[in-house]
């Protein structure tokens, strides 16, 4: 396999999987993983003032 | 609610501590060297004919401080904090952990005695012979090691994104610090590259600008994605975002390199690929900086009362600014103007004093009262002043090297009509010389601000202790 070849199979891999990734990030699935892994910067405060709510202004 | 902020028994905050301090001394040290040089510049004298003491040999000495000394230090405890409390399990190692921490200490000492020696490898910020180089690889393993060790035995089920950012920065450090140090050594103190030509000039600049674009940004990152959304006490802005910001920064990074080889011996082809991934970098870039700022979306009042906070979010804004200038001066016509002129030092002081240096200090500022016990740093106040002083400094720092940069790309490039040049180098020595001298006033300022947060610093850590009964953190007037 020349280099052109493998050049262009590996940027067209990398591209897909790219586009794969927002997919998935994007997916309804993901959401309820992300809402859990985006709280885990407050979960270990012993019953803190904890995070205001998003709408306090 | 005294309870509220506690050291965490379970964690070890000793190791964090420490580099926690020595962020701030070798702060100091690395930008004072800076502004010693800043001057050498405007006065030559200040070299006093002493060859240790020329610019030749302190400019290394500066940036291998300010990169890896205190970046470096800002960047172990934040990433080691950020995975302990994240993980919500204590590190994985505490006796690698001391490792790191003395022979990273070890690394900066030895780094300070040879390079004023003038022992150099000459490959721009992999300046260090080969014993040196061995030493970082050995203690930067058992960091990596410590890291990773810390997330396979995490109590939680996810990783948060810091952590991507965080060891994305330092698998591909691994990688690149090893891969530029191959050399052949001929002595105890000189070696020679194992690549020639313009390969071994492609190997540096693919080190140099990823050691910007996973050292410097990267792990920088991952350090906005905690303090960021913990100071701002709310959740970051997207998640979603956060995960594809991450996938297209490492995925894209490692490209960009050729754009430090512009009108060189390397192929253009090259050069071209490389201006064209450059220009792409601009959006994941971006990407995140949005989402840094964004966090702070109903929430922006709070910027008027946390100098913390605000050291945080003029960071990203700094960020964007360098960002958006990095992929410009990457295009080819552009770089015909800006390279080998002061526009490039202005470029990467943006980067370093705006974005790197003003995230590292709100993180540290944060820190420092959790990790002594304290409810607050000793002086809010004293904090706004350094957030004053540091914009300030990096203002003047950076308007004076794009006037002086811009001075001399077109003074360089002008031609007379009979095709010889207009002006010679002193010509344009001369015309840079008052903005040499803004330089090293805006390099003050930034020092002043280091050495009121050292003070800060010290105040806080004697201070009283949360521990005792009648203090009460979360009693306000109300």
């Amino acid at each position: 396999m020349d280099y052109a070849l493998s050049g262009s199979i590996y940027t067209v891999v990398v591209f897909v999987s790219f586009i794969g990734i927002v997919i998935w990030a994007f997916s309804k699935k993901s959401k309820a993983n992300f809402d859990e892994a985006e709280k885990l910067i407050f979960d270990d405060e012993p019953q803190q003032k904890k995070q205001e709510s998003k709408v306090d202004e | 609610m005294s309870d509220a902020i506690q050291v965490h028994p379970e964690y070890n905050y000793k190791v964090i501590r420490q580099f926690a301090v020595m962020t701030v001394v070798w702060g100091i040290i690395g930008m004072a060297i800076g502004v010693l040089i800043a001057a050498q510049l405007y006065w030559p004298a200040l070299n006093f004919d002493t060859p240790w003491l020329t610019f030749s040999r302190l400019r290394p000495l500066h940036t291998n401080s300010v990169i890896f000394a205190f970046g470096g230090c800002a960047l172990f405890a934040t990433s080691l904090y950020v995975v302990q409390r994240t993980c919500q399990v204590r590190l994985f190692s505490d006796k690698l952990a001391s490792f790191t921490f003395w022979g990273w200490q070890l690394v900066i000492v030895l780094a300070a005695i040879t390079l004023p020696m003038g022992l150099t490898s000459s490959k721009e910020y992999a300046e260090l012979e080969w014993p040196i180089d061995i030493l970082i690889a050995i203690v930067w393993m058992s960091y990596v090691i410590n890291f990773f060790g810390t997330m396979i035995i995490r109590k939680v089920s996810h990783i948060y994104v810091a952590n991507w950012f965080f060891g994305a920065f330092m698998l591909t450090v691994a990688v690149l610090h090893i891969a530029n140090s191959m050399a052949i050594p001929v002595s105890l103190t000189k070696s020679y590259s194992l690549y020639a030509g313009a390969v071994d000039a492609m190997i540096q600049w693919w080190y140099g600008h990823n050691a910007v674009g996973f050292f410097l940004t990267a792990g920088f990152l991952g350090m906005m994605y905690y303090f960021v959304p913990k100071q701002a006490g709310r959740p970051v802005f997207s998640y979603r975002l956060s995960v594809v910001h991450f996938w297209a920064l490492i995925s894209l990074y490692i490209w960009a390199g050729p754009h430090h080889l512009h009108y060189t011996a390397l192929p253009d082809w090259t050069q071209s690929l490389g201006m064209a991934m450059s220009i792409i970098l601009f959006v994941p870039s971006w990407g995140g900086m949005i989402n840094g700022i964004m966090t702070l979306s109903g929430a922006w009042h709070k910027l008027r009362t946390d100098p913390v906070l605000r050291f945080l979010v003029v960071s990203l804004s700094f960020y964007g600014m360098s960002t958006f200038e990095g992929p410009m001066m990457a295009i080819k016509t552009v770089n015909a103007l800006s390279h080998y002129t002061d526009w490039t030092i202005g470029h990467v002081h943006s980067g370093a004093l705006g974005w790197v240096a003003m995230v590292s200090i709100g993180s540290i500022y944060h820190l420092i009262p959790i990790l002594f016990g304290k409810a607050k740093m000793y002086s809010i106040k004293l904090i706004n002043t350094h957030f004053w002083l540091a914009t300030a400094g990096v203002v003047l720092y950076i308007v004076a090297m794009w006037a002086s940069g811009i001075t001399q790309g077109l003074m360089w490039s002008a031609i007379n009509a009979d095709g010889t040049l207009t002006y010679s180098f002193v010509e344009s020595l001369q015309a840079s010389k008052p903005f040499y001298l803004m330089r090293f006033l805006g390099g003050v300022l930034v020092v002043a601000g280091m050495l009121i947060m050292a003070y800060n610093v010290f105040r806080t850590i004697k201070g009283h202790s949360l521990k005792e009964p009648e203090f009460q953190p979360d009693a306000q007037a109300a």
